[in-house]
C-alpha cells in the first residue's frame, strides 16, 4: 500500500508552517484589476459558452473551465478571475458551470468524457486517483508557484512525483454561530468535550436547538466523524483508517460512533431530508446555536456575515488535543487532453496567483487564498481567523470523502452514516457491514 | 382510433336528461360529489405550485405558506435568468423534434414492412422491439455510456467530439427505446387498412416504397398524430439519459437542467415553485390543446381502428 | 419518464366491433429485386438501432457483472471474478435487501392502491355521468408531468420547514427524510400520476366492451357490482393483464422520483437507483452495479415475456 503511505506522509507534512510564517511578509495588493472591467463581458462569454477547443476565432484564444460551483457565491469568484485574465492576457475563459454535487457525482464520467481543459477539483486522494488513471494531465512544468507554500504542491502531487493540481483556496471545518447570540446567552467557547456539552445543555434550556444539522446530501455528516475520530484516535489513526489500513470493527472506531451517538440528541433532529443550506438557515434564523460545517457556511448569511464567528472542535481526549483539523484545498487540474493545453496552463498558473485571489476578493465575498503573497488586509474576521486557525494547526485532513477511495466513501460510507444517524444504537452491526464492504472494495 | 376515451358531449347530455327521471337522483349526488372531491385533489398540487410560483419569499417565510399576500412576478424573471430556461428550452427542442421524427420515421418502415408482408420472423421481430422498450435503462448504462465514449464525432455535430455528451448520442438512445412501442401500435394499426387500397397500385407497377409513402403514410397520419403527442411529451420528460449522458450544463434539455438548479433554488420554495410551473408549462399547452391525441396514443390500438 | 410502459394492447379487447378490414399480408417472394432491397432495408435499419442501442448493452451488463472494473481504462483493465459482486450484493451490501423490499412494497402499493382507484373510477366515468370529461382531464394531467418535476412539486407540500402539510396538520414531520414515512410519502406522489394513467388504459379497455352484455346483464336484474365482477372484469382479461404488467414493470423501473429526493438513500433505496449510484459518479463500482442492473434485467424478462404473450397472441 504505498499510495496510502504517502498519503499518510503528506498529510503529515501538510503543516503549513509556511502559511503562519508568510502571514507576517504580507504583501500589498499589487496589480489589483478594478471590478469596473468584469461588466459587460459575461455576455460575450455566454456567446462562446457552446464551443469548447479553439474555433477557429481570429486572434483570441479560448480556455474551457468546468466548475463546480453555479449559482454560489464561488461561481461569482470564478466569473470574476476568468474575467480579470481575459483582460490580463486576452484568453478568454468559457466557463461551463455544474451544481457542486452534479458536478462530483459526475465526475468519473465528466474526466473519460470531454472534460474542459481545466477543472475544478480537490487537493488529496481524490486527485491522486484520477491522476494514476491517466485522467488528469500533468502540470508539473506549472510549478514550482510563487508564493505557494511547499506542504500544498506536495498535496498537489501525484503518486509517480509529478504535480497534477494546483492550490487555489482552502477552508477550515469548525463550529460556527453567532456572536450576537453568545452575548445575549452568555455563552462562551467550549474548549473541552464537558464544555460543549453543558453548553448544549444551557442553549437547550434556553429554547435552542443546540447543533444545526442537515445531511440530506450525505456528506455533512463526514464532518462530524472526521472531528470525532481525530480528536478520539488522533491525526495518524484517522488516516491510516481512512486508507484502509484499519479496521472499521475495532475499538477504536466503535467508540467514535459511541461518542457521536451521545452527542446526537443535541443535534437538530430529521437531519436526513434537510440540506446543510436549510441546516444553515436555522442558524440564520436564531433556532440554532452552533453548526458544524467548513467557512462556506457563510454563503447563508449575505447580510450579517460579521455576526458569525467559530471556534476549532474542542478537545476529546487531552493527551491527543485540539490541533487536527479539516481543511480542505480547492483548485484546479488540467484534462488529460486538453483541446489548448498551452492556455490551459497558462490559465493555472494565474489560477494559483495572488492576482486571481485579488480578483476573486473584488466580488466582495470570501476568500481564503492559498497563495501565501495574497493580500489578505481586506479579509473579515473569519477569514482572518480562519487562516490564524489552518496556521496553528497540527495535521491537516482534507476531509473523509477526499481522503480515502471515492466508491467507498460514496456507495458505503454515506449509506452507513446515515443509517446512524436514523438509528444510532446499532453500532456494532453498522461498523462489521463497513467492514465487510471496506475488505470488498480495497481488497484487504 | 377515433373513438377516444372522453364521452361525446352530446351523449353525455342525453344521458343526464334521461337521469332526470330516475329515482335514484341521491346516489348521482354522491357520486358527484365525490369525483369532484377527486378531481380537487387531483389538481390542487400543481395549483398549489402555481400559486406560490406568483408569492414573493420574504412574505412568505415570515408569514408562512398558509396565508395569502406577497404577490410578485419575480420569481418566474428570477428562475429565468437564474436557470438559463431559453437555452435549455432550446435544447430540449433540439433533442425532442429530430428525436420523434426519426423514431415515428423509423417505426413506420418497420410497421409497414410488419403489416403487409408475411415473414418468419415477423412475430420475433416485433417482441425484440417491444421488450426492448420495456426494458430498465440502468441496466445498459454502462456499455451505452463506454460505447458512445469511443465514438467520435466531427466538431460540427458534438462539441464534446465524442457521441458522449452530444445531442445525436442522446437522440439516438431515445429513438432506439422509443421505437418499440410506435413499431407495435403502427403495425397494428396498419394491419387494419384494406388490402384493396393497394392492388391498384401494384397493377400500376409502384414501387414499395411508393406505396408506402404515398399510400399508407396519408392514411395512417391519425395514429402518427397521436404517437407524436405523446412522444413529444415522453421525450421532453426523459430523465435518466440526459442527466448521464450529457456533462456539459448548456447542453442539458429542460427536465434534466432542475435538477442541476436544485441547490440553488433549494431554501426558496417559491422560485423552486415558478421553475417547476416552467418545465411543466410545454407538456400542459400540449395536453390542453392536444388532449385528444395524447389520450389516444396511450390506448392506441386497444379500439383499433 | 420516458420509458412509460405501453399500455396499448393492440386488439386486445374483442368486442364484437371492428373486424380486420383486409390484411391479408403478402409472402415476400412475389417481389422484384429493388423492391426486396427496399423492403430489407426498412427493416434492418431499425432493428440495428434497437439491437446496437438496446439489446447488446443489455447483454454487455450481464457480462460486466462478473467482472471487477472501475471503468476507467480500456477493457484489458477487467478482471472476471465470477460471481462475488452477487454473492456481495446479496450478503454484504446493506441497501439492497432493503431495495428489494421498497420495490415490493411499491408493487403491492401501485397496485392495491392507485391501480384499484384507478380502474374504479374508470368504471364511474365510462358511465357517462355529468362533467365526465372535466374529471378525466383532471385526473390524467400528472401523467403528462415528468416524474422528476413530480419530485419537485411535492416537495413543497411535504417539505418539514416549509412544507403545507406539515404547516397544515400542525405536524413536525420529515415526509422527504424520515426513513420511516419518506417511501409512503413518495409512493403518495407516484400514485398521484399512476391512478390518471391506469384510468385511462381501463377506460379505453370498457369503451371495447360490447354493449349488449351489459344490457343483457341489466336484464338478468344483475347490481352494477356484480355485473363488473361477474361480466366486465371477465370479459377485460387481456387488459388487466396489461395492467398487471404495466404496475410490475413500473415498480421495478421506478428511479427518477427517488433520485430527485436523495439519489435513493436513507429510506428511499430502490434497484434502479442503487445500480445508478454505483456505476454514475464517483464511485464507477461498475461490475458490482452491473450485478444488480442483471438482477433487475432477469426480474423485468420474466414480466416482458408475460407482457409479449398477451399482446402478440393476436398475431398467431
Amino acid at each position: 500500500m504505498t499510495r496510502s503511505q504517502t498519503e499518510a506522509e503528506y498529510l503529515a507534512r501538510l503543516v503549513p508552517s509556511s502559511v503562519a510564517a508568510t502571514l507576517g511578509r504580507r504583501t500589498v495588493l499589487k496589480g489589483a484589476l478594478g471590478a469596473g472591467s468584469l461588466v459587460g463581458l459575461s455576455g460575450l462569454l455566454a456567446a462562446c459558452g457552446g464551443d469548447s477547443g479553439d474555433g477557429g476565432g481570429a486572434g483570441s484564444t479560448t480556455v474551457s473551465l468546468g466548475s463546480n460551483e453555479s449559482g454560489t457565491t464561488f461561481a461569482d469568484q470564478r466569473q470574476a478571475m476568468a474575467d480579470a485574465f481575459l483582460e490580463a492576457t486576452g484568453t478568454t475563459v468559457a466557463i461551463n458551470a455544474v451544481d457542486h454535487n452534479t458536478f462530483q457525482e459526475n465526475i468519473n464520467t465528466y474526466l473519460q468524457g470531454n472534460p474542459d481543459d481545466v477543472f475544478s477539483w480537490f487537493a488529496g486522494f481524490r486527485m491522486r486517483f484520477f491522476a494514476e488513471q491517466g485522467l488528469i494531465g500533468e502540470i508539473s512544468d506549472v510549478w514550482p508557484l510563487e508564493g505557494i507554500p511547499d506542504s500544498f504542491q506536495e498535496a498537489s502531487t501525484g503518486n509517480d512525483g509529478g504535480q497534477y493540481f494546483v492550490p487555489q483556496s482552502y477552508y477550515p471545518w469548525a463550529v460556527f454561530h453567532r456572536k450576537s447570540m453568545f452575548d445575549e446567552g452568555g455563552y462562551s467557547q467550549p474548549t473541552t468535550l464537558d464544555e460543549l456539552v453543558s453548553l448544549c445543555d444551557q442553549m437547550q434550556a434556553d429554547g435552542l436547538v443546540p447543533i444545526a444539522f442537515g445531511d440530506s446530501d450525505g456528506w455533512p455528516a463526514m464532518g462530524t466523524f472526521d472531528m470525532l475520530n481525530m480528536r478520539i484516535n488522533g491525526f495518524d489513526y484517522h488516516i491510516a483508517l481512512m486508507a484502509g489500513e484499519e479496521s472499521w470493527e475495532s475499538s477504536e472506531v466503535k467508540s467514535v460512533f459511541e461518542q457521536w451517538r451521545d452527542l446526537l440528541p443535541y443535534h437538530q433532529p430529521d437531519a436526513l431530508g434537510r440540506t446543510w443550506q436549510e441546516a444553515a438557515q436555522t442558524l440564520q434564523q436564531r433556532q440554532a446555536g452552533l453548526y458544524i460545517l467548513g467557512t462556506f457556511v457563510n454563503e447563508q448569511f449575505p447580510d450579517d456575515e460579521d455576526d458569525l464567528d467559530f471556534f476549532t472542535f474542542p478537545e476529546i481526549d487531552s493527551a491527543i488535543g485540539a490541533a487536527a483539523i479539516d481543511a480542505p484545498i480547492d483548485g484546479f487540474c488540467m484534462a488529460a487532453d486538453p483541446d489548448n493545453a498551452e492556455g490551459a496552463k497558462e490559465f493555472l498558473a494565474y489560477l494559483a496567483s495572488p492576482e486571481a485571489a485579488a480578483a476573486a476578493a473584488t466580488t466582495g465575498l470570501p476568500f481564503i487564498a492559498a497563495n501565501t503573497d495574497a493580500d489578505t488586509s481586506e479579509y473579515s474576521a473569519i477569514q482572518q481567523k480562519s487562516v490564524e486557525l489552518v496556521g496553528e494547526a497540527e495535521n491537516i485532513a482534507q476531509f473523509l470523502d477526499r481522503d480515502t477511495r471515492p466508491d467507498f466513501a460514496s456507495t458505503v460510507i454515506i449509506p452507513a452514516f446515515q443509517q446512524f444517524i436514523g438509528n444510532p444504537d446499532d453500532i456494532g452491526g453498522l461498523t462489521k457491514s463497513i467492514q465487510e464492504q471496506k475488505v470488498s472494495i480495497f481488497g484487504s | 382510433m377515433s373513438t377516444t376515451a372522453t364521452a361525446p358531449p352530446a351523449s353525455t347530455t342525453r344521458s343526464a336528461d334521461q337521469r332526470r327521471h330516475k329515482p335514484l337522483r341521491s346516489g348521482h349526488v354522491v357520486l358527484q360529489a365525490f369525483l369532484i372531491l377527486v378531481a380537487i385533489g387531483w389538481l390542487f398540487p400543481l395549483g398549489w405550485a402555481v400559486l406560490n410560483s406568483f408569492r414573493d419569499y420574504a412574505y412568505t417565510s415570515v408569514n408562512g405558506y398558509v396565508s395569502m399576500g406577497g404577490w410578485t412576478l419575480d420569481n418566474y424573471i428570477e428562475a429565468w435568468e437564474r436557470g438559463e430556461f431559453g437555452r435549455s428550452f432550446l435544447n430540449s427542442a433540439i433533442i425532442t423534434v429530430p428525436a420523434v421524427l426519426l423514431t415515428l420515421f423509423l417505426a413506420s418502415c418497420t410497421a409497414f414492412v410488419l403489416s403487409r408482408f408475411s415473414y418468419r420472423f415477423n412475430l420475433t421481430l416485433l417482441g425484440v422491439f417491444l421488450a426492448a422498450n420495456l426494458l430498465p435503462p440502468q441496466s445498459l448504462l454502462v456499455p451505452v455510456f463506454q460505447a458512445y465514449n469511443e465514438i467520435p464525432l466531427p466538431p460540427w455535430l458534438s462539441s464534446s467530439e465524442s457521441m458522449l455528451g452530444s445531442f445525436l448520442g442522446l437522440i439516438l438512445i431515445n429513438v432506439a427505446f422509443q421505437m418499440g412501442f410506435c413499431t407495435f401500435v403502427l403495425s397494428n394499426y396498419m394491419k387494419t387498412l384494406p388490402f384493396e387500397i393497394y392492388e391498384s397500385a401494384q397493377i400500376d407497377g409502384a414501387s414499395v416504397f411508393r406505396q408506402f409513402w404515398q399510400l399508407t403514410m396519408p392514411l395512417v397520419r391519425p395514429a402518427l398524430a397521436a404517437l407524436a403527442v405523446l412522444q413529444t411529451t415522453w421525450i421532453y420528460n426523459e430523465f435518466f439519459w440526459a442527466t448521464v449522458l450529457i456533462q456539459d450544463f448548456d447542453k442539458l434539455p429542460v427536465t434534466s437542467s432542475l435538477n442541476n438548479l436544485r441547490g440553488q433554488f433549494f431554501t426558496d420554495y417559491n422560485l423552486l415553485s415558478a421553475g417547476s410551473v416552467l418545465v411543466a408549462l410545454p407538456v400542459l399547452i400540449v395536453f390542453f390543446l392536444l388532449q385528444k391525441q395524447f389520450v389516444s396514443g396511450l390506448t392506441l390500438g386497444s379500439t383499433k381502428g | 419518464m420516458a420509458y412509460e410502459t405501453p399500455g396499448g394492447a393492440g386488439g386486445t379487447v374483442r368486442g364484437g366491433r371492428g373486424t380486420r378490414a383486409g390484411g391479408r399480408a403478402r409472402p415476400l417472394h412475389r417481389l422484384t429485386g429493388a423492391d426486396r432491397a427496399v423492403v430489407a432495408a426498412m427493416v434492418v435499419v431499425p432493428t440495428l438501432f434497437v439491437v446496437l442501442l438496446v439489446w447488446l448493452p443489455a447483454l454487455a451488463s450481464v457480462l460486466l457483472s462478473f467482472t471487477s472494473w472501475n471503468g476507467i481504462g480500456g477493457l484489458d483493465e477487467i478482471e472476471w471474478i465470477g460471481v462475488t459482486n452477487y454473492v456481495d450484493v446479496a450478503t454484504i451490501y446493506p441497501p439492497f435487501w432493503p431495495a428489494v423490499q421498497h420495490n415490493a412494497i411499491w408493487l403491492v402499493f401501485l397496485f392495491l392502491g392507485p391501480t384499484v382507484l384507478g380502474v374504479f373510477l374508470a368504471v364511474l366515468l365510462d358511465k357517462e355521468v355529468r362533467g365526465s370529461r372535466f374529471y378525466q382531464t383532471a385526473l390524467y394531467m400528472p401523467v403528462v408531468l415528468s416524474l422528476a418535476l413530480i419530485g419537485f412539486v411535492w416537495q413543497l407540500i411535504y417539505s418539514r420547514d416549509q412544507g403545507l402539510l406539515n404547516a397544515a396538520l400542525g405536524t413536525q414531520i420529515d415526509w422527504y427524510g424520515d426513513p420511516g414515512v419518506n417511501l409512503w410519502a413518495v409512493l403518495v406522489a407516484t400514485g398521484w400520476r399512476h391512478t390518471g394513467y391506469i384510468m385511462l388504459l381501463y377506460l379505453a379497455g370498457l369503451k371495447g366492451v360490447d354493449h349488449s352484455l351489459r344490457e343483457a346483464a341489466a336484464v338478468d336484474g344483475s347490481g352494477e357490482v356484480s355485473t363488473f365482477f361477474r361480466i366486465i372484469l371477465p370479459v377485460m382479461r387481456p387488459i388487466n393483464l396489461i395492467v398487471i404488467v404495466v404496475v410490475v414493470i413500473e415498480s421495478l423501473r421506478a428511479f427518477d422520483l427517488v433520485w430527485v429526493i436523495n439519489r435513493g438513500r436513507n429510506g428511499l433505496e430502490l434497484i434502479a437507483a442503487l445500480v445508478t449510484s454505483n456505476v454514475v459518479g464517483e464511485a464507477s463500482r461498475i461490475g458490482f452495479g452491473s450485478a444488480m442492473a442483471t438482477i433487475m434485467l432477469l426480474i423485468s424478462s420474466v414480466f416482458i415475456a408475460i407482457y409479449l404473450r398477451v399482446v402478440l397472441r393476436e398475431e398467431r
